[in-house]
């Protein structure tokens, strides 16, 4: 299957400014906003088969921002923002999701969560075992499967 | 021209596999076409970086988004519960949680004991030992003496309790009810060739550890050392039949896309509720007018999921979340029936881990409770690893209305026509719904959890394909016989979730698997008289 992957420079800009208002920066996290380049690099490079629904949920930014979102002062952004995301439909849960997707993979974003900037398989997780011993009340209930003989 | 072979075996997942690896031992010539090809271990989400993000894409359990060469479009837009499947070597259990319970012997009896929907022709004591047999063949891990199950001994001890467990365990016990470790497939040990559980954590969409069975490492290597031939990405279009009625063979796309025909004395029909369906209708012909083995008309009809309640919420402890297996544990409280809930049959609840930072973001987004800007990173840190989510399984009765049939209009990337869905929620399943959402916000709330979600059902939830070519003994009521043989076709078989008559309120890998090592045994002691 192809797709159409690019975007154009104005529709890129557009991207950028709308993540920097779902995920910013935050200096009290030490986390940077969904618009830091390394992040819009992976998002841009990974876009792939949701680039056309982007591109939809982008003209529908436009449209509410009355031109460009990128180019409105930051309390109007903030509120074109809002009538987007209220707006809901594919297009705009996947412009959501492609953000969010590259986000919480960024090794800044997961080192200030505490988690592993790492693939799962080869080193795996440690699983307590648990205490077994809650078992104990179920353990002790007759058998109350439905018997048909 | 392809030699004619003993045995044709259509596709090449849970059932398929554990049939051909039964008849190995027969010495016949067994060949298994396979849409999908050999899965790489080491192309698996879990091995890389973007092992979240693929299951929205190439990895997704819905062929209409993973749109792989290997998939066939669905059309399920008339169904509230969309088609889930994955097309390879193992089919279905490449990609399934490895939750591995059995129907219960009550299941077989729903006419006898509730008076609805029908009996079937078999019992729980009739799959007992093949039950057993899929459990030492798949490596099951799980704890005996369950008391909600007959007796069983897996062959593996269970996977931790973890946080979840406890905290689900210690809910449970306030309020009475039952839970236990759940049987699955997930291998707590090395077992057979396959390397132990390190906890992963993302078991559902392959796993690269090995440690979940799916049958390309289970009963495939062992039925490929015995003698059967397994031809991947050979898709096949229609069953042909001779001028005695018989099944002559199949006619199928090989991975050049060249159409093939394969002879063979006996066809067995292995691609799930939704893909044998489909088969048998592409194969109408002059003598079957309606579609193969549909002189009931009920080939596609009484199409059963198992609708999903899902309901979650957030512990101010943090839980295991996406590094475990997200198998943990289950619940038989309410699974038979009791009447005093306004419903009949009943579900059990499957209890998960959690889940990775992205599913949280992405799906916390949606439901509205994670926000966009100044506000987001403090409620995601409130929310990341904090996810106590739990399913019921509803038991979906019987409805001729709910269906498989030809759409006329969408076709796979050969031409050949694509199934469509049309399904609606039962009165009964709704009732189910909601009896299992109640409960689950009763142990939520019992665990101190809050910002509760609900998916009720699960759109994406279609995972269970079955009852579209039913078993019994009676002609005019059942699609194939008690031992899987088509009535109307003395050497068609099926052996997937098609033949179930009723669904239970489980995950039905386990009974579909045991139902075709049934269905191989019975092929094995009437070789002679076969076609009878």
């Amino acid at each position: 299957m192809t797709y159409e992957t690019r975007l154009t420079a104005d529709e890129r800009a557009e991207l950028r400014a709308i993540a920097a208002e779902i995920v910013p920066a935050s200096d009290e996290y030490g986390v940077p906003g969904a618009d830091d380049p390394a992040i819009q690099a992976d998002l841009l490079a990974t876009l792939g088969r949701d680039t056309a629904l982007v591109r939809e949920a982008l003209g529908q930014l436009r449209t509410l921002a009355g031109g460009s979102f990128g180019a409105l002062p930051p309390d109007r952004r903030e509120v074109v923002a809002g009538a987007l995301r209220a707006t809901g439909g594919k297009a705009v849960a996947t412009l959501s999701r492609v953000v969010l997707q590259c986000y919480y993979r960024d090794d800044r974003v997961l080192h200030s969560l505490g988690l592993e900037a790492r693939a799962p398989f080869p080193m795996g997780n440690v699983l307590p075992d648990g205490d077994w011993s809650l078992l104990d009340p179920v353990r002790a209930r007759p058998p109350f499967w439905r018997r048909t003989d | 021209m392809n030699d004619p072979v003993d045995v044709l075996i259509v596709g090449a997942g849970a059932s398929g596999a554990a049939v051909a690896w039964s008849l190995a031992e027969t010495r016949m010539r067994i060949v298994c076409l396979e849409q999908g090809g050999w899965m790489n271990p080491a192309e698996y989400p879990s091995a890389g970086r973007d092992w979240e993000a693929r299951a929205y894409g190439d990895f997704s359990p819905s062929p209409n988004v993973r749109g792989r060469r290997e998939d066939y479009p669905v059309n399920d837009d008339n169904s509230p519960i969309k088609v889930l499947n994955f097309n390879a070597v193992g089919g279905s259990t490449v990609m399934y949680t490895a939750h591995f319970p059995r129907l219960h012997p009550s299941d077989f009896r729903v006419r006898t004991l509730d008076g609805v929907a029908e009996d079937w022709p078999i019992d729980y004591a009739t799959l007992e030992p093949f039950f057993a047999l899929n459990d030492r063949m798949m490596g099951v891990s799980g704890l005996a003496g369950d008391p909600a199950t007959p007796p069983h001994e897996p062959p593996m001890p269970p996977l931790p309790m973890g946080k979840s467990g406890a905290l689900f365990g210690k809910a449970l016990n306030s309020l009475g009810w039952h839970w236990w470790p759940s049987d699955t497939t997930v291998a707590t040990t090395d077992y057979e060739g396959r390397a132990r559980c390190i906890n992963l954590g993302h078991c559902t969409p392959a796993c690269a550890q090995g440690a979940k069975a799916s049958t390309d490492i289970t009963y495939w290597p062992a039925a490929r050392r015995a003698g059967v031939e397994v031809r991947t990405h050979c898709r096949v279009r229609e069953i042909t039949t001779n001028e005695h009625g018989m099944a002559a063979g199949a006619v199928y796309y090989d991975a050049d896309g060249v159409e093939q025909f394969q002879a063979a004395h006996v066809v067995v029909v292995a691609c799930n509720g939704v893909g044998t369906p489909r088969l048998l209708l592409n194969s109408a012909s002059g003598r079957f007018p309606n579609g193969l083995a549909n002189s009931s008309g009920l080939v596609g009809k009484n199409l059963m999921f198992h609708p999903y309640a899902q309901v979650y919420g957030y512990l101010p402890e943090e839980t295991d979340s996406h590094r475990a297996p997200p198998t943990c544990l289950w619940s038989h409280e309410f699974y038979e029936t009791d009447r005093t809930r306004g419903f009949v049959r009943g579900y059990i609840f499957q209890f998960g881990r959690g889940v990775g930072p992205v599913v949280e973001a992405v799906t916390s987004e949606a439901k509205g409770i994670l926000p966009w800007g100044r506000e987001h990173h403090a409620k995601f840190r409130r929310l990341s690893g904090h996810r106590m989510s739990m399913a019921a399984i509803c038991e979906d009765l019987p409805e001729e209305h709910n269906r498989v049939t030809l759409d006329p209009v969408l076709k796979d990337s050969h031409g050949i026509p694509a199934p469509r869905i049309d399904y609606t929620l039962g009165e009964n399943s709704r009732r189910m719904l909601a009896h299992g959402e109640a409960r689950a916000r009763e142990i939520l709330a019992a665990a101190g959890a809050t910002d509760i979600c609900v998916n009720s059902p699960i759109p994406m939830g279609g995972w269970h394909l079955l009852g579209t070519a039913r078993m019994g003994t009676d002609p005019e009521r059942s699609v194939v016989n008690e031992w899987g043989r088509a009535h109307d076709v003395k050497n068609l078989f099926i052996v997937d979730g098609s033949v179930f008559v009723t669904s239970g309120g489980v995950n039905p890998t386990s009974t579909i698997q045991a139902i075709a090592l049934y269905v191989a045994d019975q092929m094995k002691q009437r070789l002679a008289t076969l076609f009878d």
